[in-house]
């Protein structure tokens, strides 16, 4: 998910800026209009912070609140290089607009752990600058020279014991000038980043006040349901429009293009509405895919020939001198998102604006896309992101968006269009399935000399970001295989794109989270026929104490790897480098002989750079471990008759309480920039669980979601 | 014309009998705090109490839930165990599974002041969280039991 955008200079992302009257950009949930010249907010020198004069500290965040903890990990780096009291520091939602971009991919999308990563001097440099024009503003006042003053806990100290706190600063502060290149703090001056904060939204959240997307209303609101093709290519007959408008509360029902849209009061009226439609679709452009089929599908892609994503050495000479060679084959499934809080979009079109509120995790093509259909600028279409249930890149996606501004329009008030479960199910964007095909050699002494790897699997970039993909390499789709953190002398990676009516998008984690399981899978077979403990064989192959090899060995050591196991039980390990960070993970599980796997433990041990939030970062490991599990053991979409079969939760199980492990956390520290979480927590455990279930069993489980048939003694 | 109790208050609402309660609550009385995920009793999201007892309100009709008295989690005191056990803990991420799974622990902490993992296991291995709170909503549960045996004692 990398497109390069040129970096814009500080300066300009600052340039809101600096005086008590400017601009100021800061909105609340229901009244959108900004606060000019308010004397109770006197110092907004960034988009991002603003102080108020009773010494409240205002952050400002343009990434949606998922739950992942940036919305207090940005509060707290911007605090820290502010030398500001974190008691006082509260964070609120802001508005989409230009300054909330990704300075690297000049749109404002929270996706592929970005957050922080894309944000590191930016952030430190808002609070540094504000810091040091809180100072200067002191140093004036007391008639010394900036250098004598210090600040702490949000306030400036004079050498003689005086102090102004930084509320009493504000006016005089917003009167300087934004300083360019504020000195930033050495990574051993912090007193936020990297201590255990707790988390701003939690309260909130526990205490049920926390408007959900879902949970969003305004006065004259509809609610809207929308039939959808229930097969590929399935279009739009007969329906029942009558019946649906005979439902108590349903108030309009709107043809849309090859789908129909139920608006109600309620929406249980909705539902019944869309129920009583009735609506007739034809069979679909391919009514022969299910299971079986695609299993054949992607076989057969996997035949076919690819277009070479990397090639390093001479793979066909080290396999003819290669004194062992072993091959295998991989296979994943398609993965919803199932992000517990359905889709849904708020919009409200008017006359010269148009207002979307939504928990959108694409700010910037939500704005364009209401744009579009509105003929408004871009600046008259208001975005507010609200807290979302989930999202793991589902939620960046603009359909719900496009119906909410198509229905506002028609019915002339406030419309929101949710998605039930079942249409959440129907309509994801899947994480795409994949087949892959690895061979490697190895020479006398149990080195690898050469790695083929072959994979089959469609293009999550074609559609969301076609310029990526070049001469048919989709960078995501063979990220994880073409990067392993291994310097291999012989590489051949092959990619074969596979091309269905099934929808795929971006997924926690992207490529990785379903190549790692096939890289790392197969690293452990081969450390197996060398002869070689998993760890040592993959450190073997690594660049010595480069990133991946320290996580490794950190996750080794803290874990116990040559400790004695347990009786019964058994180890296995993995190791990815993905978003600018480096995780490994450590299973520790039984089998018993119905085949039934216990996961008991499971280690994890991260190299995140700078580790800003450790309690925050702890959350996303335990969750990566999570949902990790629940990808080997269970996840899997089913498709019947051209169509998506799985409907809800119960054909979908995910991990719950009585399968979820111990599980420990081990952050590497280092004061390296920081990189990203929530992602690269997630690849390594499906592996890691494999590998420990081969030691134990001798069966090596080559496919996800894991078939117990396999281990079953007797 | 239904008429219940809510967080002590009175309640009454016009609504079709088999309409589920889960959307009387959050359409019609606006109380959002109870969430829809599922619809069909899999995920725990909705739960909210009814006469004490953790119930699955996507599948509860309005019509059942009458002269009821219902408890969400807004009726929970902000001091209550369970609510500063989720604080304490740090549990939610994103949060949204959490008051339903709050209230069922409600329920089964009145059920099992003393609970074991195993038990807590059993008894909370029918909600669903996508994020994978899980560790912090067993610890949280072992502390909102230890918190509720010191205010009784
Ligand atoms: S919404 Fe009621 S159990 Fe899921
Ligand atoms: S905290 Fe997000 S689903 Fe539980």
């Amino acid at each position: 998910m990398k497109t390069k955008i040129t970096r814009r200079s500080f300066l300009k992302n600052t340039s809101l800026v600096i005086a008590a009257t400017a601009f100021s950009g800061s909105f609340t949930l229901f009244n959108a209009s900004p606060a000019r010249g308010d004397s109770a907010l006197p110092f907004k020198p960034h988009a991002f912070l603003e102080i108020a004069a009773d010494d409240g500290i205002t952050v400002w965040v343009g990434q949606t609140n998922l739950g992942q903890g940036t919305h207090t990990g940005i509060p707290m780096i911007i605090a820290d290089e502010l030398d500001a009291a974190w008691e006082r520091v509260a964070v609120k939602t802001a508005l989409a607009a230009e300054p909330f971009k990704d300075p690297q991919w000049g749109a404002q999308v929270t996706g592929g752990s970005t957050s922080i990563r894309h944000r590191w001097d930016l952030l430190r440099k808002v609070g540094a600058a504000a810091r040091q024009m809180l100072v200067e503003a002191a140093a004036e006042e007391w008639k010394i020279p900036a250098g004598q003053c210090t600040a702490r806990d949000g306030r400036v100290l004079h050498p003689d014991g005086r102090s102004l706190s930084f509320g009493q600063l504000a006016r005089a502060a917003a009167q300087r000038p934004m300083p360019e290149n504020p000195s930033l703090k050495t990574p051993q001056a912090y007193g936020i980043i990297g201590t255990s904060r707790t988390r701003l939204d939690i309260p909130d959240k526990v205490m049920g006040k926390t408007v959900f997307g879902m949970d969003f209303t305004l006065p004259d609101m509809c609610i809207a349901l929308v039939a959808r093709p229930p097969r590929f290519g399935a279009s739009l007959g007969a329906f029942d429009e009558k019946a649906a408008l005979a439902v108590k509360g349903v108030v309009k029902v709107v043809p849309l293009e090859n789908r129909v849209a139920v608006c109600a009061q309620t929406t249980y009226a909705a539902m019944q509405g869309r129920d009583a439609l009735g609506v007739q679709w034809s069979p679909g452009s391919r009514p022969d895919l299910d299971d079986a089929a695609l299993d054949k599908i992607y076989k057969d892609y996997l035949e076919k020939p690819g277009v070479t994503a990397r090639n390093t050495g001479d793979v066909a000479a080290a396999f003819a001198k290669a004194h062992q060679t072993l091959e295998q084959a991989y296979k994943l499934p398609y993965l919803s998102h199932a992000q517990v809080e359905p889709i849904n979009c708020t919009a409200h079109v008017e006359k010269e604006r148009c207002r979307i509120w939504m928990p959108t995790q694409g700010q910037t093509g939500t704005q364009l896309t209401a744009a579009k259909l509105t003929g408004l600028p871009p600046e008259k279409v208001e975005v507010m992101t609200l807290p979302a249930g989930g999202g793991f890149g589902l939620r960046a996606e603009i359909d719900p968006v496009v119906d909410a501004v198509l229905l506002s329009k028609a019915l002339n008030r406030p419309v929101k269009v949710m998605w039930t479960r079942e249409d959440d199910f129907a309509n994801d964007y899947f994480r795409p399935a994949g087949q892959s095909r690895i061979k490697a050699g190895l020479d006398k002494d149990g080195r690898l000399t050469a790695w083929s790897h072959k994979l089959a699997a469609p293009s999550v970039m074609s559609r969301l970001m076609p310029h990526a993909v070049e001469k048919g390499i989709d960078p995501d789709a063979v990220s994880g295989v073409r990067d392993m953190p291994y310097a291999l002398p012989n590489l051949l990676v092959d990619y074969v794109m596979v091309n269905l009516p099934i929808p795929v998008g971006f997924w926690r984690s992207v490529g990785y989270s379903a190549n790692a399981f096939a890289v790392e899978s197969f690293m452990d077979e081969m450390a197996h026929a060398a002869g070689k403990d998993p760890v040592q064989f993959r450190l073997d192959h690594m660049e010595k104490d480069a990133r991946p090899y320290q996580v490794l060995s950190l996750l080794a050591e803290k874990g116990g790897w040559n400790s004695p196991v347990p009786p019964g039980r058994a180890r296995g390990v993995a190791v990815t480098s993905c978003f600018e960070s480096f995780a490994a993970h450590m299973a520790e599980v039984s089998v018993n002989d119905k085949g039934t796997i216990t996961v008991h433990k499971m280690v994890c041990a991260i190299d995140c750079g700078t580790a800003v939030f450790p309690d925050g970062i702890r959350a996303q490991a335990e969750s990566g471990v999570i949902m990790g599990l629940s990808n080997a053991f269970h996840e899997k979409v089913s498709f019947a008759q051209g169509g998506v079969k799985t409907a809800n939760y119960d054909a979908y199980p995910v991990l719950t309480m009585s399968e979820v492990p111990e599980i420990e956390v081990h952050i590497a520290k280092n004061n390296l920039k920081a990189g990203g979480v929530g992602e690269p927590v997630f690849p390594s455990v499906a592996p890691a669980v494999a590998n420990a279930v081969f030691k134990a069993t001798g069966v090596r489980l080559r496919e996800l979601p894991f078939k117990r048939e396999s281990l079953v003694k007797g | 014309m239904f008429t219940f109790t809510v967080n002590g208050k009175k309640k009454q609402v016009d609504a079709a009998p088999e309409t589920p309660l889960l959307w009387v609550l959050r359409d019609n009385l606006g109380i959002t705090s109870v969430k829809y995920a599922c619809g069909v009793a899999e995920c725990g999201m909705c739960t909210v109490l009814i006469n004490g007892k953790a119930r699955r309100s996507c599948v509860v009709s309005v019509e059942e839930a009458r002269e009821s008295d219902i408890t969400t989690i807004e009726g929970l005191p902000d001091n209550h165990p369970v609510k500063l056990a989720w604080i304490e803990k740090q549990v939610p991420q994103c949060g949204y599974c959490q008051p339903g799974i709050m209230l069922q622990t409600v329920d089964f902490l009145s059920r099992t002041p003393n609970p074991s993992e195993a038990q807590i296991n059993q008894a909370m291995d029918d909600v669903i969280c996508r994020c994978g709170s899980h560790p912090r909503m067993k610890q949280a549960i072992v502390l909102a039991a230890q918190m509720t045996a010191k205010q009784g004692g």
